[in-house]
């Protein structure tokens, strides 16, 4: 961890210069295609024995040009493109970027659309984590894992269908509030699932918490230290494992988190174990949150009351002329932010998903800079893998949790 | 040259204090920006790290101004968690050749998050370990994120070619 040299300056050398001369090392590629990389990341290894000496992430194979495409749609426009940027955290980044225009246009959002939007993304983190934790216990090969997980998420991607019409690519908040009043019977829909959840998270514990194979392939595994976690740029139940009780919800409460009553998990240990242990605590810690707002969902609107900026309802538009004219004007131009900057973060199941947004008074945004978590955390990938064994950095791996369209963007 | 506001935030008044360093503070909506000379941006941050508990880096991005001189902004996002404060710091460079000092030895994560400013916005780090492409091949031409670059239509490169 102490040299300074980049991630990947060393692959680039012949093979003789990479080993200093003595022993002779193997460079190994993983990726583009790898199965444990879910998605398309390349690491170049290379390999003393089974000892992994250096370690390069290559990323980019995903790269979409997201952030430019933001600058030649309108500021709602935007909202659809957010979703793409991580398939697992949809309304994750739907609330960041809503947070950030809404920053700077000086909204007041209604409470019933704050605890709406609380609710939805923490069945966000659940869904997240399930895919997570599925996939990883996959890939260390614990197959039922991934039947089970998949079991619940299909539930959570129905509650979505339910709300937004969309099982994945849900946009369901807009900039001002929801896109929908919520459906009727929603509190049915997610009060069954949410009550029945904690059994499900039972559940994977009795398969894995003792299972001696898993501890075997993830206690003491993948090991950073706190210091150069926070050097390095890792968020999320990454660094709270190891020890750091920094959660974004708790320390900048955004929407309506500081109505909630929630802990942050922590772990010292900083091993894959403790990533694990960390992420199944978020999911009951989530389930609370959504019971509370299940049972305290505020009446009102779930939108706020903002003409020429929130469209107008459908029976207004067939009586009143300004509704007409304000849907006509905010479908064909859009609307106006002043000019400012602002930087918003969320706690997104991954860490902190950040969107700096910039407004020159335009219809549509000058620059919208995605700060994603899965890139953050990925800078730590080399370090992490260095000087530990092959066969661990499949758990290492999958301990970060990324998702490659997140960092790729 | 502060504002009231600005002045009862200590690690603003110390970069303050330094000469020449902080060219500009602004607050907008609660949030503070400092425009830094592009030369003392090490030494800056380095400050922050040390004295104001600023342990980590949120990330580096570009703003492109074009045709406005100076053209280009960098802006770091700064965030300490034990002082609890968010900070942006913004480099203006000229759209001739835009260059600046890496943080990498201040902030190991500076490192793909300069790559990035260089291969969007054609942003030069000096001494940046391993200054290449990150999200685009290695061998497409021109920056995306310049203001430019057109949207559509830009032909496509091919490795082999």
């Amino acid at each position: 961890m102490s040299e300074q040299t980049s991630v990947d300056e060393q692959a680039a050398l012949p093979l003789e210069e990479q080993s200093n001369g003595k022993r002779r090392t193997m460079t190994l590629n993983m990726g583009p295609q790898h199965p444990s990389t879910h998605g398309v990341l390349r690491v170049v290894v290379d390999l003393d024995g089974e000892v992994i000496r250096h370690a390069a992430a290559d990323i980019g194979y995903l790269h979409t040009g997201i952030e430019k495409q933001c600058e030649v749609r309108t500021w709602q426009q935007v909202v659809p493109l957010t979703d793409r940027v991580d398939y697992l955290a949809n309304l994750s980044n739907n609330l960041a970027y809503c947070l950030a225009v809404e920053k700077l246009l000086g909204m007041e959002i209604p409470r019933r659309a704050q605890w709406m939007r609380v609710m939805l993304t923490e069945l966000t983190r659940i869904n997240s984590h399930l895919v997570w934790l599925g996939t990883h216990a996959l890939d260390i090969g614990a197959m039922t894992m991934f039947f089970y997980c998949f079991r619940e998420r299909e539930n959570i991607l129905r509650l979505f269908e339910m709300f937004s019409g969309q099982r994945m690519m849900t946009s369901y908040f807009r900039i001002g509030g929801l896109a929908l009043e919520a459906p009727r019977g929603w509190q049915h829909a997610v009060g069954k699932f949410i009550r029945a959840f904690p059994d499900s998270i039972e559940q994977y514990e009795n398969l894995l918490n003792a299972n001696p194979i898993w501890m075997e392939r993830t206690k003491g595994i993948a090991h950073m230290t706190l210091d150069d976690m926070l050097n390095l740029g890792v968020t999320g139940p990454m660094i709270r494992a190891a020890g750091l009780a920094w959660d974004i919800r708790k320390d900048e409460p955004y929407s309506a988190y500081s109505e909630f009553d929630f802990q942050v998990p922590t772990r010292t240990e900083s091993d894959v174990y403790a990533r694990f242990q960390v992420r199944m605590d978020e999911l009951r810690e989530s389930t609370k949150i959504v019971i509370q707002a299940l049972e305290g969902m505020p009446e009102g609107e779930f939108q706020a009351e903002a003409p020429g900026i929130v469209l107008p309802e459908r029976e207004a538009m067939k009586t009143q002329m300004e509704a007409m004219i304000y849907h006509f004007k905010i479908i064909s131009e859009g609307f106006r932010v002043p000019p400012g900057e602002a930087y918003v973060a969320v706690e997104s199941p991954r860490g902190e998903l950040g969107y700096y947004v910039v407004s020159d008074g335009a219809t549509n945004p000058y620059r919208v800079f995605m700060r994603t978590p899965s890139f953050g955390n990925l800078i730590a990938l080399g370090p992490m893998l260095q000087d530990k064994l092959i066969a661990d950095s499949i758990a290492a791996l999958g301990s970060m949790d990324f998702v490659l369209g997140d960092t790729d963007r | 040259m502060l504002t009231e506001e600005l002045q009862r935030i200590p690690h603003v008044q110390a970069l303050s204090a330094m000469p020449g360093a902080v060219q500009e503070a602004t607050v907008h909506l609660g949030e503070v920006t400092l425009m830094i000379d592009p030369e003392q941006i090490t030494a800056v941050c380095r400050k922050l790290r040390d004295e104001f508990a600023a342990e980590r880096l949120s990330g580096i991005t570009g703003l492109d101004w074009y045709p406005m001189e100076p053209r280009f902004e960098v802006v770091y996002l700064i965030h300490s968690i034990r002082n609890r404060y968010r900070l942006k710091l913004k480099c203006r460079l000229p759209g001739e050749s835009p260059e600046i000092e890496s943080i990498y030895e201040v902030w190991r994560a500076a490192d793909w998050y300069e790559r990035e400013v260089f291969d969007l916005f054609g942003v030069t780090f000096r001494n940046h370990p391993n200054l290449k492409r990150i999200l685009m091949p290695e061998d497409w031409q021109g920056h995306p994120l310049r203001k430019d670059f057109p949207v559509h239509g830009h032909k496509y490169s091919y490795r082999a070619e």
